[in-house]
């Protein structure tokens, strides 16, 4: 049974873009908001460490070096137009969520606490800068459910455990989605005026990953299948401090308040990789310092991790070290009950998965598939752009991790994550709106279904012999190995021809379960589906980069190569085929200069 | 090592009407967490077998489930915590859809009966923050954790076999902007929680406190609701 239904404006996924998205969209048309979890399941809630704006409610920063920050963490790859825009209305949108509720952390003159973060730097010292906003380390779960509260509290309509599958569109428009409603198994068409995606992203195509099982990529995915281009694939950030063999994040939090990391020597091995910051780098220069420490047998005991210190007498030696104050000029001291205060759940987390008490015991770990850089390309209205001259797809935006502004370009700051989805989700929101204002309901095709019928049916009738978990798995441990933090071109070549082998596999697929009934057995398959297709698209655009930028670091093609290769990448999947076309980045003010921590 | 796995198997569409066990002898790591055996049935012995996930870390609140006999996170308890035999079961008060999933309507039709957000639609002169000094942050921090799970609600006996009473979580979350300084909806909360179906249900038996993964002290909370409402 199909059934119909109709609202203005569409949004797929209730995460921090989704809901931020869905409040400003509500207050100018008849908005949905569709999403495969319940909303407060969504992956902004395992954020941790903060969301950046430079308030300067500790020590003096500015927009300026907010944005400067920005465009050297992406490697001169960011859009210096979209990074100015969202370092400018980062302080509003911080006082916003403020005024929203949001219970941040408070300065003892009651003001938003602020804690120093990877990346994020006084731009005239050099030094680090506190400019991380944050509650506690649990600042996106306050977000999520902020966010939520006040999506209650103006009554958005939510169809929850709704999983889209299928984006409509006619004559080059957005005109709805298709989705599977879980409890019954049903197909539901949303006729839309405009559509919002805000999906997420899809670090589950690695093995170590901090990321939620949610995150499969089906934005992208979708998108992709419906002709449209994914931008900058080849920049996923791994972050460098994973739970061991389980990639579960500890925060950078962790190091901004003073822990630092450690090779198997005891040695604080970051302070040869970037001597001004040193554990406080980006993260992509973290994650590398790891692998190479590791692979010149400098891993805990002859293993694949290092340890990250936040023993309070650790931490007040290294602060002494590097002449650490307060903001009041003290000397920075701190002891075990002042750490647990600012970051209980990674006390919690190393607990409960390593069994080692982080305030007593180093923690063991190492670099996890972290975050999408690329996806859905957009401009700075979150409008979703079709083409290497950014033609507008009228009706469609989308905005968070599964879009690409690039406001992140090849490496994303810390708690830049946190900023992009509520700027550029609220500017969705309105834009969505807006539109839907001034335009009518463009008809659907005759069998709007009919995409998503195919793709399930070919799931339920596999000839067999296949199982999701074989191929998943074969998958994941492939990237990990060949399209991870370090890259040549035989790896990559290795891992396309993997990924090509198991997307004919998986056409063999034949799922357990043929009921109706939260049939997470044949959604999962569908997620791995997706997750190929991004995976496919990854490869191909990664191994066409011949330079090593930000995350993409290429061990044939070792340096930054403006000349050639200061340019976004565009990919579009045709059947087998992975096809690229390139666009120039914006630059405004910042000439790309050698990057250095 | 090797585990004996018990897991409750409900499926009406399939002509499971009557909930049975399925048993599995699962070679496990002790590091292993419950929903990664969860996973190993999934995706290598019975694709049928439903439950939810997401994070996989004890934040997102997917997965609460009674797990030898106690409310708990799958994802945030380990197989060296609870020996060879593990018996998986739905948790209780709601009405079981398939397998592990109940129907979560009822527990947020509760959250939401708490008008849960803040309402304050002052807002300082000069566009900044409202300022709160860090013992009023403090004052309901604990209550700020909460990632509705559900594991509180429905460990509470009084839950159970009372349908009107809102149970642990949504007072939980009462709880949370009651006591925060800048919400001006106080009263309004307490006449919802003061009336049948609030806190005064609470009889204490401390279930909740037990069952939140967080760690929220629960019962406390209820306790500091109803004082509020006296």
């Amino acid at each position: 049974m199909v059934q119909h239904h109709q609202h203005e404006v569409v949004i797929v996924g209730a995460g921090g873009a989704g809901l931020m998205a869905a409040l400003y969209a509500s207050r100018g048309a008849d908005t949905a908001v569709l999403s495969k979890l319940y909303p407060t399941r969504s992956h902004t809630g395992t954020a941790q460490g903060g969301i950046g704006a430079a308030l300067g409610n500790l020590e003096p920063d500015k927009v300026e070096w907010h944005t400067f920050d920005s465009v050297k963490g992406s490697d001169y790859l960011g859009d210096q137009d979209a990074i100015e825009y969202m370092c400018a209305q980062a302080v509003p949108v911080v006082y916003e969520l403020e005024h929203m509720g949001l219970p941040f952390s408070r300065t003892k003159e009651g003001r938003i606490a602020q804690r120093r973060f990877g990346g994020h730097t006084n731009n005239e010292t050099k030094q680090p800068v506190m400019r991380s906003c944050y509650a506690a380390d649990r600042t996106g779960h306050m977000i999520l459910q902020t966010l939520y509260q006040q999506c209650i509290k103006n009554k958005v309509h939510f169809y929850d455990e709704f999983h889209v599958l299928d984006l409509l569109m006619r004559d080059g428009v957005a005109n709805g989605v298709v989705a599977v409603e879980l409890a019954t198994g049903d197909l539901h068409v949303f006729h839309a005026k405009a559509v919002v995606f805000a999906t997420g992203g899809h670090g589950r195509i690695w093995e170590l990953t901090s990321n939620a099982y949610a995150y499969t990529g089906d934005g992208v995915a979708i998108t992709l299948r419906r002709g449209l281009p994914a931008q900058d694939l080849e920049f996923f950030q791994f972050h460098p401090t994973g739970i061991y063999r389980m990639g579960i994040l500890i925060t950078e939090g962790v190091r901004g308040e003073g822990g630092i990391l450690v090779n198997n020597k005891g040695e604080r091995f970051m302070e040869r990789y970037a001597p001004t910051v040193k554990d406080l780098a980006s993260r992509d220069v973290v994650s590398r310092a790891i692998y190479l420490e590791v692979r010149a047998g400098n891993g805990i005991n002859g293993k694949r991790y290092v340890y990250l210190d936040m023993r309070p007498e650790v931490v007040n030696k290294y602060a002494e070290a590097d002449g650490r104050t307060t903001p009041d000029g003290k000397p920075y001291r701190v002891t075990g009950e002042q750490l647990l205060a600012k970051v209980p759940d990674i006390v919690d987390f190393a607990r409960t998965y390593l069994g080692v008490d982080p305030i007593k015991e180093p923690m063991p770990i190492q670099p996890t598939a972290h975050y999408a850089m690329g996806g859905i390309p957009t401009n700075m209205h979150a409008e979703v752009l079709a083409d290497a001259k950014s033609t507008l797809v009228p009706g469609l935006y989308a905005a968070g991790e599964v879009a690409c502004v690039s406001v992140h370009g090849a490496n994303r700051l810390g708690t830049n994550s946190l900023l992009d989805i509520v700027v550029f989700g609220k500017e969705a929101g309105k834009r969505a709106a807006e539109y839907a204002k001034g335009a009518q309901f463009k008809p659907l095709d005759d069998d709007p279904t009919a995409f998503t019928r195919e793709q399930l049916n070919r799931l339920l009738s596999g000839s067999g012999g296949e199982r999701i978990v074989h191929i998943g798995e074969e998958m994941k441990l492939k990237m990990m190995d060949d399209v991870g933090v370090f890259r040549t071109a035989e790896g990559m070549k290795s891992a396309e021809e993997k990924v090509r082998e198991l997307r004919q596999r998986f056409a063999k697929i034949s799922v357990d379960d043929h009921g109706r009934k939260f049939n997470t057995d044949l959604l999962n398959a569908w997620e791995l589906g997706c997750m190929l297709d991004v995976a496919l698209a990854t490869t191909i655009s990664a191994e066409a980069r011949q330079e090593s930028r930000g995350a993409h670091a290429r061990e044939d093609f070792p340096k930054r190569d403006d000349p050639n290769w200061m340019k976004h990448s565009l990919a579009w999947l045709d059947g087998d085929q992975v096809k690229l076309d390139y666009k120039p980045v914006v630059v405004t003010k910042y000439q790309p200069m050698e990057r250095v921590y | 090592m090797l585990v004996f796995l018990k897991i409750y198997r409900y499926n009406p569409e399939d002509g499971r009407t009557t909930p049975s066990f399925d048993t599995y002898n699962i070679d496990a790591q002790p590091t292993d967490r419950v929903l990664d055996l969860l996973e190993h049935v999934k995706g290598y012995i019975d694709g049928t077998l439903a439950f939810r996930r997401s994070c996989a870390h004890g934040v997102c609140g997917s997965d609460a489930m009674r797990i030898n006999g106690r409310n708990l996170l799958a994802c945030k308890v380990l197989v060296k915590d609870l020996g060879r035999e593990i018996t998986v079961e739905p948790i209780l008060g709601l009405p079981v859809l398939k397998d592990m999933i109940v129907d979560m309507e009822p527990f947020f039709n509760s959250y939401k009966a708490m008008m849960p957000y803040l309402v304050n639609d002052e807002i300082p002169a000069d566009g900044k923050e409202r300022l709160q000094s860090p013992e009023d942050r403090e004052r309901f921090d604990d209550t700020t954790k909460c990632i509705m799970c559900a594991a509180c609600t429905t460990s509470c006996p009084v839950f159970w076999s009372d349908d009107q009473y809102v149970g642990p979580a949504a007072i939980v979350t009462a709880h949370r902007f009651i006591f925060d300084s800048r919400d001006t909806a106080a009263k309004d909360r307490l006449q919802i929680l003061g009336d049948h179906g609030g806190a005064f249900r609470c009889r204490t038996a401390f279930n909740c406190t037990e069952a939140c993964p967080r760690e929220i002290h629960v019962t406390q909370a209820i306790a500091e609701v109803k004082q509020a409402i006296r």
